[in-house]
């Protein structure tokens, strides 16, 4: 440990929680101030808090634990396989410090696009193939293209930083790690479409996140890096339902967090009416690598239609938690075998078992562990009735019955129902009554009827995204543990 | 030779009252001169109007079910009256929502429960005087926690709405049932409240 | 010279129609003498897509979509009345008595409530989904009207009533989910709110028995759903009840 020259030690949230102050302070007291360096995510949270020993020859040293005690391997899967595009900075830099990012080339790709006409840069988002990081996955470069294409100069860039899926924590790694990589991000967007007015619109339960959002806006405008784009934040007030487009405009505007029916879509018409771009956090963040490094070099990552890389927090019932950016199209086998280290072992020494991976938190559904070769892209996901969503990952291990786990997300998106449409509303209150009997045991044969048919009901009818997917992890339980709802119907053999 | 003609068996009828005012009874009562047609059609073997037959027999063909299931009596009649009966009609709001006698499920999540509450309020809150809980095992019947409609307890074959069903309603319905006909459908036959 | 809006032409259960450009599926539907259920939407209000009843089925549309709110399109072809939007319909409904405590016995609209036609319109004959029995209350704190919130079933009506017709903004829509309810004011006792103009147009509009008027008893009220069409009418096309 002595030979180190400086130490990063992780300064976000998680770590925090698990006693980074402690650790920092004991690595100060030992090295020096001048040798510790806050940094953002070191991505196995798990094992926090976590710091990272720079050796003169390069070597790198990771350390867990409070008083750094448990040597942690920065050659394991977990971090070899690994490919950080959109994290490529997060654990490198201090969050809190422009000159540290700019030492470390933020802002350079935003520097090169001003030479370029706005087209070309969207030409360029075109050719990498991105696709919308909020779980959507619609073509970015299209969705550009389309607001850019609106008649009129007052137009709008939105962030959508309202990461609220349970599990998920890619997009706070982002803002807690590398703030100005997404202000980069929005003002290429902003040159692109023709804005110069930006908003990202946060979470209130980040509130480390808005506060280096805050420091990192207020550097990058005093230092005039953004070029007259001007940011501002908003913070939200607790609703899941924020996170859908249409709601987080009308938050932004002052109104209530609820959707609206689409079109017009808010490339036509989004905040206060104007043509608005809205990208996720992690969508503006792939975007100064992909102007850096070329569309192409982007595009020949990942798969056919999922190209690129993707974030994914790695949680549940799986040996190592954490942050993970790989390649599109890896197997859901790799990530939760190879670098998650699979179910750690039960305390009576027998292994633990996979038995599925939830994606897509409450929209999404799960992959049973017969399919755990399935690649991560948004085609295969989709095809076995999940999502890739934002990027949350559960792993769940033989002791989580499915009709529970299905209840627990209904629960959730019946809490989380802005209440506007029918379905969703009271729909969702129903559906969480039925689940219940099958988690007691008490159900019958037309409750599971009457399950599949309200599921339909539900999606079909549905006005915004959250209440047509609320009835995917029922729906996808049902697919692949239909057993488990059978084995709940009363009088059933147990 | 000829067989000599026995009449085929008429159709075993009856009708229960559970939680309810008797409206959808008196509602039946208004089909007044048809009652007889009625009569000569089916065997009434139980029904608070039209007998006196205090246990609910065996064998019955048609069953219709006014009211709601609110307190222990009811409960038992109900899974009686399923066992015992071919064909069970839902007979009215009560007994098809839970209606009126419903409402004190509003107090079922709140401190001291509906049945306490509905019982404070009737009997001490607002007695003039003499207040005090009725309390005669055997005789009166507990109150269950929560009213329920009928279906929510028993399975149900048909549904006739309506606080009351108009006599109309219930000579259409009960018609095509002894001519052996589902009963008729559609807007016609309904209506809440 | 008046201009003359473009016209595209659909079809709507295998009828043919011709509509301006500018309409909705739902006038389509309407003006071709067809129906479907509503409840949100009221007409001189903008729509809001909220009940779901009014959903329809677009060929070659992967998804249903509600009439009200979307635009027609040359050569769509609509249909309003499949086993699944049937099927659907009255799933809806049955969730709309199950959410709230409609007791239609002694309901001042019963018999003039739109709850009530659509359940009979859809053929509900009983309620799948359990009754919540949520525990709501009564505002009965203005002079002239009262707000039973059983009955409400979330419309907003009422909101877009008093905010885009009568100007005041009396109403909102406070909480969420299942917790959701008509607040007026800074969610205060409706008596107590003095931008609230007493004009009753909210009483007008809306389709249950939630806002009535205090002298109604059962089955008494008469809502007066046209009057927001009339004042919309009257103030953008100048268009008055007695011309």
């Amino acid at each position: 440990m002595k030979a180190a020259i400086s130490w990063r030690c992780c300064d976000a949230t998680s770590c925090r929680a698990a006693g980074a102050a402690a650790l920092r302070q004991r690595l100060v007291a030992q090295h020096g101030v001048e040798r510790v360096k806050s940094v953002g995510c070191l991505r196995l949270c798990g094992q926090g808090p976590l710091a990272a020993a720079d050796h003169e020859d390069g070597r790198v040293e990771l350390f867990g634990g409070v008083a750094a005690e448990r040597q942690l391997d920065p050659e394991h899967p977990f971090f070899t396989l690994q490919r950080s595009v959109v994290l490529e900075r997060c654990g490198l830099v201090d969050p809190g410090c422009l000159d540290d990012a700019l030492a470390q080339g933020a802002y350079t790709a935003l520097a090169a696009c001003r030479q370029l006409a706005p087209k070309a840069v969207v030409e360029e988002l075109e050719r990498s193939g991105l696709r919308g990081r909020g779980g959507a996955g619609y073509p970015t470069g299209r969705k550009w293209q389309l607001v850019a294409a609106q008649p009129g100069s007052s137009k709008v860039v939105v962030c959508n930083a309202d990461e609220g899926d349970p599990g998920a924590f890619m997009d706070r790694a982002v803002l807690e790690g590398d703030p100005h990589r997404l202000l980069e991000g929005m003002a290429i967007a902003a040159h692109a479409v023709g804005a110069s007015e930006g908003f990202i619109y946060v979470r209130a339960e980040y509130p480390l996140a808005i506060e280096r959002l805050r420091r990192a806006i207020a550097a990058a405008e005093t230092r005039g890096v953004l070029a007259g784009f001007a940011i501002q934040l908003r913070i939200g007030a607790g609703a899941y339902v924020c996170g859908e487009e249409t709601a987080l405009l009308h938050s932004i505007e002052g109104g209530r967090g609820t959707p609206r029916p689409r079109p017009p879509y808010p490339a036509v018409s989004g905040l206060w009416g104007l043509p608005t771009l809205i990208n996720n956090v992690e969508t503006f963040a792939a975007v100064p690598a992909i102007l850096r490094q070329g569309g192409a070099w982007y595009g020949a990552m990942g798969t056919a239609t999922s190209k690129g890389t993707k974030v994914f927090a790695l949680s549940g019932a799986i040996t190592h938690t954490g942050l993970i950016e790989v390649e599109m199209g890896t197997s859901l086998r790799t990530i939760v075998e190879t670098m998650g280290g699979g179910v750690p072992a039960n305390p009576n020494g027998s292994l633990g078992v996979v038995k599925a991976v939830q994606t897509g938190g409450p929209s999404g559904g799960c992959v049973p562990a017969a399919l755990l070769d399935t690649p991560v892209d948004y085609e295969s996901l989709q095809a076995l009735g999940s999502i890739m969503g934002s990027g949350g990952m559960v792993v769940i291990d033989e002791s989580l019955a499915m009709p529970e786990l299905a209840r627990y997300f209904m629960g959730f998106c019946a809490a989380e129902s802005c209440g506007k449409c029918l379905p969703c509303r009271a729909g969702t209150v129903q559906l969480e009554q039925l689940l219940d009997r099958f988690v007691e045991r008490r159900a019958t044969g037309a409750d599971l009827v009457q399950l599949e048919q309200l599921c339909g009901m539900v999606k079909a009818t549905s006005l915004c995204g959250l209440g047509q997917s609320a009835p995917n992890p029922v729906l996808s339980t049902l697919r692949f543990f239909r057993a488990e709802y059978e084995a709940a119907i009363a009088g059933a053999a147990p | 030779m000829t067989t000599p003609q026995v009449p085929p068996p008429k159709l075993r009828f009856a009708t229960v009252w559970l939680a309810g005012c008797s409206g959808c009874h008196m509602s039946f009562l208004d089909l007044d001169e048809w009652l007889f047609e009625l009569a000569a059609a089916v065997e009434i073997v139980y029904s608070p109007v039209a007998s006196d037959i205090k246990v609910f027999p065996e064998g019955v063909d048609l069953c219709l079910v006014e009211g709601a299931v609110a307190n222990a009596d009811n409960l038992e009649l109900a899974l009686q009256l399923r066992a015992r009966s071919k064909v069970v009609v839902s007979f009215g709001d009560c007994a098809v929502s839970a209606n009126v006698p419903g409402l004190r499920n509003l107090w079922a999540g709140v401190a001291g429960g509906s049945r306490q509450s509905v019982l404070e309020r009737g009997y001490v809150e607002l007695a003039d005087r003499g207040a005090q809980h009725p309390h005669a095992p055997g005789i009166v019947p507990e109150l269950l926690e929560r009213v329920l409609p009928l279906h929510e307890v028993i399975a149900v074959d048909h549904f006739l709405p309506g606080c009351p069903p108009s006599a109309e309603r219930i000579r259409a319905f009960l018609e095509a049932l002894l001519r052996g006909e589902p009963p008729p459908e559609g807007q016609a036959m309904l209506s809440f409240g | 010279m008046t201009q003359v809006l473009p016209s595209v032409s659909l079809q709507i259960n295998g009828q043919p129609c011709t509509v301006a450009a500018d309409a909705t599926v739902l006038q389509a539907i309407r003006s071709a003498g067809l129906h479907v259920p509503t409840l949100c939407h009221l007409d001189g209000l903008t729509p809001v897509g909220a009940c779901r009843l009014c959903l329809v089925a677009l060929e070659g549309h992967p998804k249903l979509e509600p009439a009200c709110v979307t635009t027609v399109a040359e050569g769509m072809v609509v249909h309003t009345h499949t086993p699944e939007l049937e099927g659907y319909r009255r799933m809806a409904v049955e969730l709309f008595f199950a959410e709230g405590n409609h007791v239609c016995a002694f309901c001042v609209a019963n018999g003039a409530c739109e709850l009530q036609d659509v359940a009979v319109e859809v053929g509900m004959d009983h309620s799948r989904f359990p009754y919540q029995y949520p525990h709501r209350h009564v505002d009965a704190s203005h002079a002239l009207f009262g707000l039973d919130h059983h009955r409400c079933i979330l419309c907003t009506r009422c909101v877009r009533m008093c905010d885009e017709i009568e100007g005041a903004h009396v109403w909102d829509v406070g909480y969420r989910g299942s917790a959701c309810s008509i607040i007026a004011g800074l969610d205060q006792p409706w008596g107590e709110v003095e931008a609230c103009t007493s004009c009753g147009k909210c009483v007008d509009a809306c389709p249950t028995g939630a806002l009535f008027r205090k002298q109604d008893a059962t089955a008494e009220k008469q809502p007066h759903p046209e009057r927001a069409q009339q004042l919309a009418a009257a103030r953008t096309d100048h268009r008055w009840r007695n011309q």
